[in-house]
């Protein structure tokens, strides 16, 4: 540690408990178990003196071991950008592949502790995933350290991090004004660039920040609040982490609600609910409500390992045991009985797209939310923001990092809290159906209104009467495959034979609704979604109505099979894949339709310019090229019928 | 209002990963090294599910290699916690009597990262537990919490999901896995005190006593079983007594002792507080492939 731009030995406020260590290690243990968690972000790029920073306050917390001082003084040497001096940018990077090719892959989480609080700092790098990163890492923190060069002042990047802080909802931003030994520790400069963030922040909503000039790499204003800016009067940066006020401490003034997680039954006498508290407190003889069902009842036991509980509050995860028995399964959410949450299934929610693939607007995604999980298909975007000037852009879709504000609707209602009231019952990702990867991250704004007030009117005759009147098991036999594959003529078959056999059915034929219902759609892959949503809310009224449904499209996308899948009641939906191959089918050309697609008259031919997603488990496959059109109909009557 | 304390915000988080895992997967399954971090981490499964005992089995990937003591302390403690114990070892590593002395990486490779994915695969898990954390080196600073394997149980670091507040998606394809690390945001230091605070059991080799060793590379090792040792060496190493306990538990010939005259929870805390090496070095698999060779063994399906 010879090098003279080598950082010096910690002596701030937030570490003298060192010395505790050796001389008392009761005492310092005893604080150490008292200390509160802060999760904080840190925003800019290296040039801004970040990785810098999370070294030092590494460093000035003994977090970093002599080996891996060694490694990295020698590493800095190698391959550094520092000269001779120490690199911290190297301290906090990690995989392999990013040092070789200069590329940061996402968000590194570092730990430190001072005297009165432990902190993990999520560090996300700068650069073109950035959006994505950022807002990953924010998701969970209390606290937004925006880091900007003195020299060069408030910077696009700088408005885009605190627009992305802002969204995911941090109420703590720390705008630290870095190389101040730069800038010759300037009061004059300090102030100027205060001034003109003050008026950017209000623009956007940002109403409180607290500005702290600092030097990352010479430790001015980092621990110990710096003797070369007596003109700064504030607290130190670590002075300031030690006493903000923590998100969960916020929580616990809002009212109950915790998301069940997992219903414990080991035996016939014990039912509890676990979950971690979302909001609030609760305690033995509080009055509860379970939502969506509505039902009220009492907390008799809050249920541990270590004894039971006489209060919980929100950060914990609990065991509840209830005094009546409700029911009450995974989703469901444990709230205040006197205030409890509503649920919808139309929202406004504003959405951080994460993938590489654009949104399809109207196809089913997987939305999880607390512990809901439930099918979601999102509307073309209101409009999308551009994160570097805040403009609202009109958009048709969004593509990887880009963020807008849409309007979504669910499957079944989901019990929820705006955003900004309760991050846990407001924040949401998108999920995939055919890929299973995550993409997006939302925020629901507010349910609206139509879904509010529109409610379900109860039948008097049941699906089940319905049903029992026609003597038969109501079913959606789905057929799907390739143009020209025999679906058609298969499904006619199907439903001759079921005639015969006096069953009521009804066949929806891809051609024929597309001069009806759905004459309005064409060949786009939206307007394909939608001609299948409608043919499946059509099914779902069919069967309902406790008739058995064919349906022939070719329905290429596994994900809104999956939709309509997901309308139908369990068990009554039968996935009916026609395969022929794609050969064969065109070499047949009943409708000459291949004909005109090869010669590029007809645009988006499934099968020529637009996938087929094969079913992976359908109910039923048939081989066209090992049976007869009656051979398959009669295995399929055999398979639906029992 | 009631400020939590960090090890409380901790312990909570975990609790609700394992419960996120045992809600959304369908064979879940707990890895068991019988190390400190398996010890909390098997304490935290018992209090997410009491009072039924945690709904998955123990998984213990043997490599015959392991310390007396962390057998007597494997079978203890599957027995306190009324869960199922399976014990797996590589066969064909078991046939050719692979060692860490004549095979040296060969040694990790079969018996742990090979006889992991066999475990896996042989018994059908879906979701793996595992005790890493994120301090304990660097390239685990960026693993997320859920990671995804592939049918072949590569990890590929450049596809990994988002993670978003405490939102997991365990979605996955037929034949992939998970692996879950629900201590991802403890550091050494809230383990040893979760394990104070708690009175959660731990191999007696993290406490320092006077045990037989002896010197390889520089590094203190203890003589676990003296006769397998010479057998394989072909030659009976010095042995000398010497007051030695272990920071880290793995193979008995891999696992480097340090010197200590701790014999307490709190004077281990207070020697790990002021020692000024990390907690790896004691191990020998971090060294070979240099820079980033846990990476590599990452990718490769080592846990």
């Amino acid at each position: 540690m010879a090098d003279p731009s080598s950082p010096t030995p910690a002596s701030g406020p937030g570490y003298t408990a060192d010395g505790l260590i050796a001389t008392d290690i009761h005492a310092y243990l005893d604080r150490h178990q008292h200390k509160s968690l802060l999760r904080f972000i840190t925003c800019g790029s290296v040039d801004d003196g970040k990785s810098t920073l999370i070294g030092r306050l590494l460093y000035d917390s003994k977090m970093i071991f002599e080996d891996q001082l060694d490694a990295l003084e020698a590493d800095s040497k190698r391959v550094g950008t520092q000269g001779q001096a120490i690199d911290f940018a190297l301290l906090v990077d990690g995989l392999a592949a990013e040092r070789e090719q200069g590329i940061t892959i996402d968000v590194a989480y570092r730990f430190f502790a001072t005297e009165k609080r432990k902190f993990i700092v999520a560090d996300t790098p700068g650069h073109e995933q950035y959006t994505r990163n950022m807002v990953t890492g924010a998701s969970t923190a209390d606290l937004a350290i925006l880091l900007i060069d003195a020299r060069k002042g408030i910077l696009t990047q700088t408005r885009r991090h605190s627009y992305l802080a802002h969204l995911i909802g941090i109420r703590n931003i720390v705008l630290a004004v870095n190389k101040m030994d730069l800038a010759g520790y300037d009061q004059a400069r300090f102030d100027e660039i205060v001034a003109d963030y003050r008026a950017f922040a209000a623009s956007i909503g940002i109403v409180d920040f607290t500005a702290l000039p600092l030097s990352a790499l010479d430790g001015e204003n980092v621990t110990t609040r710096s003797a070369r800016m007596p003109w700064y009067e504030g607290p130190s940066l670590i002075e300031h982490l030690e006493t903000v006020e923590l998100d969960a401490d916020a929580a616990q003034a809002q009212p109950l609600r915790m998301p069940v997680q997992w219903v414990n039954r080991p035996h016939l006498d014990f039912r509890g609910f676990s979950g971690l508290i979302a909001s609030g407190a609760v305690a033995p003889g509080d009055s509860v409500r379970i939502v969506p069902s509505g039902r009220i009842s009492t907390v008799s036991r809050i249920v541990t390992l270590d004894g039971d509980l006489d209060r919980a509050v929100a950060g914990q995860s609990v065991t509840l045991c209830l005094a009546d028995e409700v029911d009450c399964s995974r989703g469901d959410v444990i709230a205040a009985a006197d205030a409890p949450p509503q649920a919808a299934d139309q929202f406004e929610a504003t959405i951080v797209w994460m993938d590489d693939e654009p949104l399809v607007p109207g196809r089913a995604y997987w939305l999880k939310l607390g512990a809901q999980t439930v099918s979601a298909t999102i509307q073309p975007p209101k409009y999308s923001v551009n994160v570097n000037t805040m403009e609202q852009l009109a958009a048709k879709t969004l593509a990887l990092n880009e963020i807008g504000v849409v309007a979504l609707a669910t499957d079944r209602p989901l019990v929820f809290e705006r955003y900004e009231d309760i991050r846990a019952l407001g924040g949401f990702i998108l999920i995939d159906r055919a890929t299973n990867a995550t993409v997006a991250a939302g925020m629901l704004h507010f349910a609206l209104r139509r879904s509010l007030n529109i409610h379900r009117q109860p039948l008097e005759v049941s699906r089940e009467r319905h049903a029992q009147l026609k003597n038969q098991k109501p079913a959606v036999l789905w057929f799907t495959g390739l143009s020209g594959a025999g679906k058609s003529t298969i499904a006619n078959a199907v439903e001759k034979k079921l005639a015969q056999m006096n069953r009521h059915t009804f066949l929806l034929d891809g051609d024929n609704v597309r001069h009806g219902l759905n004459k309005d759609l064409g060949f786009t892959e939206a307007d394909r979604i939608e001609n299948i949503r409608r043919v499946g809310e059509v099914a779902r009224l069919m069967v309902d109505a406790g008739l058995i449904v064919i349906t022939a499209f070719i329905s290429p996308f596994r994900a809104e099979r999956e939709m309509v899948r997901g309308l139908i009641p369990d068990g009554e939906f039968f996935e009916i894949f026609i395969d022929t191959p794609l050969a064969e089918a065109e070499a047949r050309d009943v409708k000459g339709l291949y004909k005109k697609a090869r010669a590029g008259e007809l645009k988006n031919f499934t099968g020529i310019d637009s996938p087929y997603e094969a079913p992976e488990q359908p109910e039923i496959r048939i081989d066209t090229s090992a049976m007869t059109v009656d051979e398959a109909a009669a295995l399929i009557i055999s398979r639906i019928i029992g | 209002m009631t400020s939590l304390t960090h090890l409380q915000r901790l312990e909570a988080e975990s609790i609700h990963i394992m419960r996120e895992v045992v809600a959304e997967t369908e064979r879940p399954v707990m890895l068991y090294s019988v190390g400190k971090d398996s010890a909390v981490m098997l304490h935290l499964a018992r209090k997410a599910f009491y009072p039924s005992p945690p709904p998955f089995p123990l998984l213990h990937v043997d490599t015959t290699w392991k310390f007396k003591a962390m057998y007597e302390m494997r079978d203890r403690m599957a027995r306190e916690s009324g869960m199922e114990l399976l014990v797996y070892r590589n066969e064909e590593a078991e046939r050719r009597g692979i060692n860490p002395f004549d095979h040296g990486p060969l040694h990790t490779d079969l018996w742990k990262t090979e006889g992991l994915k066999q475990a896996l695969d042989h018994y059908g898990f879906d979701a793996a537990f595992g005790g890493a954390r994120r301090d304990e080196e660097k390239s685990r600073a960026k693993e997320r919490i859920f990671s995804f394997r592939t049918a072949s149980h590569a990890w590929a670091p450049k596809n990994q999901r988002p993670e978003l507040w405490n939102l997991y998606n365990a979605r996955k394809a037929k034949g992939e896995s998970i692996r879950i690390f629900p201590i991802s945001n403890w550091t050494e230091l809230d383990i040893w005190q979760y394990i104070a605070l708690n009175d959660v059991p731990v191999v007696p080799l993290y406490f320092s006593a006077p045990r037989p060793t002896y010197e390889m590379d520089g590094q203190i090792f203890m003589a676990d079983d003296i006769e397998r040792l010479e057998r394989v060496l072909g030659r009976r190493p010095e042995i000398v007594e010497r007051s030695i306990r272990f920071r880290t538990l793995g193979c008995f010939p891999l696992t480097g002792a340090v010197e200590s005259e701790a014999q307490t929870l709190t004077e281990i805390i207070q020697e790990m507080l002021l020692t000024t090496t990390s907690e790896r070095q004691g191990r020998v698999i971090d060294k070979d492939g240099g820079d980033a060779s846990m990476e590599k063994k990452k990718q490769e399906g080592y846990f």
